[in-house]
């Protein structure tokens, strides 16, 4: 999760009180488009074998270098394996990393917004300054120096992706976690006579539960593309893997000749994000009661 | 403090800045401790003996007198917390050790590559503002169709992974048009594509921001004033409102340009350009710990003064900032 989107998530509920425009019960083209690419994704990852054309590791020497046909629709590698297959055979490893590094940096996020929220003065102001700190290691700073650390690999990535998406997800979880704790259910609750971790369990989680799934939308798509981005440089998943980001590396030497074995898992990555970008903005809309 | 007289609100908003500007400064020497202290510490927790890794890895077979000799060399015979203290000793000087692979000062060593790096960071976040500011101004207010266009285009560019989009522009602009080199050449041609890498991302995110605040700024009471007066709307776009726009993308700046010094160690490494991201990449893959921990010092410095300087120019350009410290 990057400062910006960050900065996006604040902007836009900065501008709620704009006049929502009245477009009657009908989702947006993006939203319905996105949605489609998220089913073909969800697809690809649980039955690849019924998206996929042809079997992803079947080598062909006689059919290396095919470039985009009716018979191979992403063309062919180097190897005369069919490139369409292997990208949807890559979505399972791909997606899982993104959605297993935003989940780690969500998880790291919550603990230290509700420690800082919670926490009384003194850990909201630790809290704080832990989060600047570690904004001083910007974009793969982090995550490589956590790669330094414990060596390459795909779980090494996976888990600096989540380590340096975490202070992000933490800024923006303290303050609606402030919000919500000093709204007027909370305050009841109190007066109430409920224990912390009870208004914390059962009124300010549930009420924050929304926002911070709209949060994770927005940030698998860019933990995707930085955990692909690892692998590119060959510090991730390895090539012969059919993850999307070793499949760019592996392709990265026949760029002058086969520029589809880069364009097309390349594309998955921007498809990708892009989807899950414009579904996190359709449910912040719904979330504010516009469509 | 209540201002009396107009030179006496002059002088406590002066004051106020001052104050700002001395817990700024303050913030940033302790981030930096910081950030020295977190990078130490961690790098301890690497396995395997630092002196074998100096020597050249396990498999060199270094003897235990040339083992003996680095520990005592590089102060690794000293307890955990004379090194910490010593290695904040030296980062005082200056000092950021010396390069396990290649013996050199890290400091030399990285003082050649900053220049390149910081040039190329510097174009590509000017590309950037262009860019994003000419696309909010274009696609803000203009109905539907061009602010819906304009969301489009925002979202799909600040998808682009630099390695994907490097690689596309290579083989359009070096393949197939041969336009421009492949390789960075040292000369302007070969500085663009690298730069339009960087900027195209960054663009999309900024352009996201401004227009929010573009569309909040087209609702203020002066812009109707100024469209009374006869202004065109691309005028009072133009006149009026691209301050306020610019505003928050201001206060990004800082993160922008950290930003891009991280997308730096991709579009170094594929355009095959000196500077502190190829560096730093090199460094990593060989475990080359001073190194990484001479970057990584060096673009939280460069993060750190960013911050400061953007925090102040906001507070330049908008005297709200000001006065609300004044009071």
């Amino acid at each position: 999760m990057s400062d910006l989107e960050l900065q996006q998530a604040t902007a836009v509920s900065a501008a709620s009180h704009a006049p929502a425009r009245r477009r009657g019960r009908m989702p947006r083209i993006g939203t319905v488009l996105a949605a489609a690419f998220v089913v073909f994704l969800l697809a690809a990852t649980v039955a690849p074998e019924l998206v996929a054309t042809q079997d992803p590791n079947e080598i062909a020497p006689g059919d290396a270098f095919q470039s985009p046909s009716l018979a191979h629709w992403f063309g062919t590698d180097e190897s005369g394996r069919d490139v369409y297959s292997r990208v949807v055979a890559g979505t399972a490893t791909s997606l899982l990393i993104g959605v297993t590094a935003t989940a780690i940096g969500l998880a790291l996020g919550l603990g230290l917004g509700v420690l800082a929220s919670f926490g009384g003065r003194i850990a909201d102001f630790s809290v704080n300054r832990l989060v600047e700190v570690l904004f001083a290691f910007p974009g793969l700073l982090l995550a490589l120096l956590v790669i330094v650390v414990y060596g390459p690999g795909p779980v090494t990535a996976t888990v600096a992706v989540g380590l340096s998406t975490a202070p992000g997800y933490a800024r923006i979880i303290r303050g609606q976690l402030v919000a919500i704790r000093s709204s007027q259910y909370v305050e009841a609750a109190r007066v109430l006579g409920r224990s912390p971790a009870r208004i914390i369990s059962r009124h300010v989680l549930p009420n924050a539960l929304l926002p911070i799934f709209v949060l994770a939308t927005l940030g698998i798509g860019q933990a995707i593309v930085w955990a692909a981005a690892l692998s590119y440089l060959g510090l991730g998943a390895q090539p012969p893997a059919a993850e999307w980001g070793a499949m760019l590396a592996a392709g990265r030497t026949y760029l002058a000749t086969a520029w589809w074995m880069t364009v097309f898992p390349g594309l998955m990555i921007v498809g990708t994000t892009i989807a899950t970008t414009v579904l996190g903005r359709a449910l912040t809309r719904r979330g504010r009661g516009e469509r | 403090m209540t201002p009396g007289s107009p030179t006496d609100e002059r002088r406590s908003i002066r004051g106020a800045t001052l104050r700002r500007a001395g817990l700024l400064v303050a913030g940033a020497v302790f981030v930096l401790w910081a950030v020295a202290t977190l990078t130490f510490f961690a790098i301890r927790l690497i396995p395997g003996d630092p002196a074998q890794a100096i020597l050249g890895g396990p498999g060199s077979q270094a003897s235990q007198e040339a083992l003996d000799q680095v520990r005592r060399d590089y102060g690794l015979d000293q307890p955990l917390i004379a090194q910490y203290f010593a290695m904040l000793g030296r980062l005082l000087t200056g000092d950021l050790g010396v390069s396990y692979a290649l013996k050199l000062p890290v400091a030399d060593l990285l003082g050649a590559q900053l220049g390149g790096t910081l040039l190329l960071a510097a174009l590509a976040l000017m590309l950037a503002w262009i860019l994003a500011l000419g696309l909010a101004i274009w696609s803000t207010g203009r109905g539907r169709v061009a602010s819906a266009l304009g969301e489009g285009v925002e979202i799909t560019a600040a998808a682009l992974p630099h390695f994907w989009l490097a690689a596309v522009l290579i083989a359009v602009f070096s393949v197939g048009l041969g336009w421009l080199p492949p390789v960075a050449t040292g000369t302007l041609a070969g500085f663009v594509l690298p730069v339009v890498t960087l900027a195209v991302p960054l663009a999309g995110f900024l352009a996201q921001v401004m227009r929010e605040s573009l569309l909040d700024a087209m609702q203020q009471p002066f812009v109707v004033s100024a469209r009374a007066r006869g202004e065109s709307a691309l005028g009072v776009r133009a006149r009026h409102t691209i301050r306020h726009a610019s505003l928050p993308a201001i206060s990004l700046s800082g993160w922008a340009l950290g930003w891009l010094l991280s997308g730096a160690v991709v579009v170094e490494t594929i355009f095959a350009m000196p500077g502190l991201g190829r560096t730093l990449l090199q460094a990593v893959t060989l475990r080359d710990i001073p190194v990484v921990t001479g970057v990584v010092l060096l673009v939280a410095l460069v993060y750190v003064l960013m911050t400061v300087l953007t925090d102040l120019a906001a507070r330049i350009a908008d005297p709200r900032l000001r006065q609300e410290a004044g009071r």
